[in-house]
């Protein structure tokens, strides 16, 4: 597949949304008593910009985007269309659970509740975005359950470091223990995006040049594609890169996402700087960029199997 | 069983000259499901938007090969996967007669339903920025001021070797359900259930087996009486004896 950076920048967004919410509301009962109790406040409100930011990138994804409402009225069979439900959704659960903590500041309220429905639909927010690409089961690099889990783990621990980022920035002492999970979660994922790297090098395609034109024979060649100039089929199913290249993101998305975060992280904690975290956020989230391109790139749709030769 | 119609497309007759594919293009760029944008079209690198291609795929190795040419459009699919997938519901299967079809007022080109076909059915237009593909000539096939012999897709007129059948593959009776049935037609990518309605008909020998005593005649009455032809006889012709 060509990687769509619109659709690149939205999950990679909206991940780390997802995953500052879950970590906030998660985090709330160790908030520090005497602490300024802005950190949710502060927290949601980021969590808000990071979906809208989401939203607006996933809109350069289309081409009728004055059309976008009409996207909410097949949930029953699109995840794509959930996904447009669930998202304006979490937008406000968390506006909402700003609000309350801006109302209740200072007290450790009883508004917790609000923060777990709200954790329930980011959940649901991750499995919508996720099952959009594992739903289609010719794409069998994404037609796996670690998709789902892999967007999941990525998000939240894209969210857990920016939550331990803006703790530090506001003096909540929860930041260390936000750094600590991250750590473990950046760790997880790390083995899920191993295991996920491990799947794909292994598949076996159902589909061949043979079952794509319906002629038993071992030696079949393509001489035209019945088109020189190239076509949408051309475009939007290659990512034309080499496949030096394509040898190379794995290495550069295992070193930016989880290496060198931890590295980082560790160092934060011994050296007790807060500006490594952020710096370990911002280079995970660049190497979460890469690792969503590489996830697009990876993919072979059957349809190239159409598309060999110029001829 | 509600209709289903469908082409089939004999590979055994295709010469690959791509008539289909260039009526196809002025129907429908001229139609409803129009325009059909062809972008530097005179230019190094022309791109456009066309329902149909024919493809051509040499089989075998030289000089024990033959080439094969490959019409391939939307097959229609009985369960299509790009249809629950769309967003809007802009991509739909008619109950009627099994037409997959695209809905282009309400199209947001978001392209999920393109990665959601496995043959690359689907095309964006660049201009219009909705999807589209074939429409199996929809606006053609019910129209009654046309003749009846016209009312079929263009493709199928175009084909100068009859290559395409249109017809409803759910009607055992049909000319297209007798040529899957007769002749081994056969759906693109099995493996994955889409169950295509377009069939294609496999290349075809024809052959036929002579033996011996077919080429002699074993009850050859010359044969029998032992009589046979002498051969020229030495005599005098006319030419001999007259001097012209």
């Amino acid at each position: 597949m060509n990687p769509a950076f619109s659709v690149i920048f939205l999950t990679t967004l909206i991940g780390a949304g997802q995953g500052l919410f879950i970590a906030t509301v998660v985090g709330a009962p160790y908030l520090h008593q005497s602490g300024s109790g802005s950190f949710p406040v502060v927290a949601s409100l980021v969590v808000f910009t990071l979906l809208v930011a989401g939203l607006i990138a996933s809109f350069f994804h289309l081409g009728r985007p004055e059309r976008a409402w009409r996207a909410a009225t097949k949930w029953r069979t699109s995840w794509l269309s959930r996904e447009v439900i669930v998202l304006p959704m979490a937008m406000l659960v968390s506006l909402v659970y700003a609000w309350i903590h801006w109302q209740d500041m200072g007290s450790q309220g009883s508004t917790q509740w609000i923060g777990w429905i709200g954790v329930a639909i980011m959940v649901l927010l991750f499995l919508c975005t996720s099952m959009i690409y594992a739903c289609i089961k010719f794409l069998q690099e994404w037609a796996s359950a670690v998709t789902v889990i892999n967007f999941t783990l990525l998000g939240i621990t894209s969210g857990l470091l920016l939550a331990s980022g803006l703790a530090f920035l506001l003096g909540e002492p929860v930041a260390i223990e936000f750094l600590l999970v991250g750590m473990i979660v950046t760790a997880t994922s790390m083995m899920t995006k191993l295991f996920a790297f491990y799947r794909n090098s292994r598949i076996k395609a159902h589909s061949n040049i043979q079952t794509a034109i319906g002629i038993k024979h071992r030696h079949i060649t393509q001489r035209s594609m019945g088109m020189t100039g190239g076509s949408f089929n051309t475009r939007a199913f290659f990512h034309h890169c080499s496949e030096k290249l394509m040898a190379n993101m794995r290495g550069i998305v295992l070193t930016l996402v989880f290496i060198v975060p931890l590295f980082l992280l560790a160092i934060s904690v011994q050296l007790s700087q807060p500006i490594l975290v952020w710096i370990a956020f911002i280079v995970q989230f660049l190497g979460l960029l890469a690792e969503r391109w590489l996830f697009f790139a990876q993919a072979n749709h059957p349809q190239n199997l159409y598309y060999q030769t110029v001829g | 069983m509600s209709k289903q119609l469908a082409l089939v497309i004999d590979l055994n007759v295709c010469v690959g000259c791509h008539a289909c594919v260039t009526s196809c293009k002025e129907w429908n760029t001229s139609g409803s499901a129009g325009s059909m944008p062809d972008e530097r079209p005179y230019d190094s690198d022309p791109t456009g938007t066309f329902f149909n291609r024919v493809q051509t795929y040499e089989v075998g190795q030289y000089p024990n090969c033959e080439t094969v040419h490959f019409p391939k459009s939307c097959l229609h699919c009985e369960d299509p996967p790009c249809v629950p997938v769309c967003p809007t519901g802009a991509s739909y299967k008619r109950e009627e007669d099994g037409i997959v079809l695209v809905d282009y007022d309400k199209c947001i080109g978001c392209e999920y339903c393109s990665w959601a076909c496995p043959y690359g059915a689907r095309e964006i237009d660049s201009q219009q920025k909705v999807m589209k593909k074939c429409t199996l000539c929809v606006d053609r096939i019910y129209d009654e001021k046309l003749p009846e012999m016209e009312r079929k897709p263009a493709c199928v007129l175009a084909c100068p070797t009859s290559a395409r059948l249109f017809g409803d593959i759910h009607d055992p009776d049909s000319t297209v359900s007798q040529a899957i049935r007769e002749e081994g037609g056969y759906q693109l990518m099995p493996e994955w259930g889409t169950s295509p309605a377009n069939h294609y008909l496999p290349r075809r020998k024809t052959r036929i087996t002579i033996h011996e005593d077919e080429l002699v005649r074993e009850d050859n009455p010359l044969h029998k009486e032992d009589v046979y032809p002498t051969g020229p006889v030495k005599q005098t012709t006319l030419d001999d004896v007259t001097s012209w």
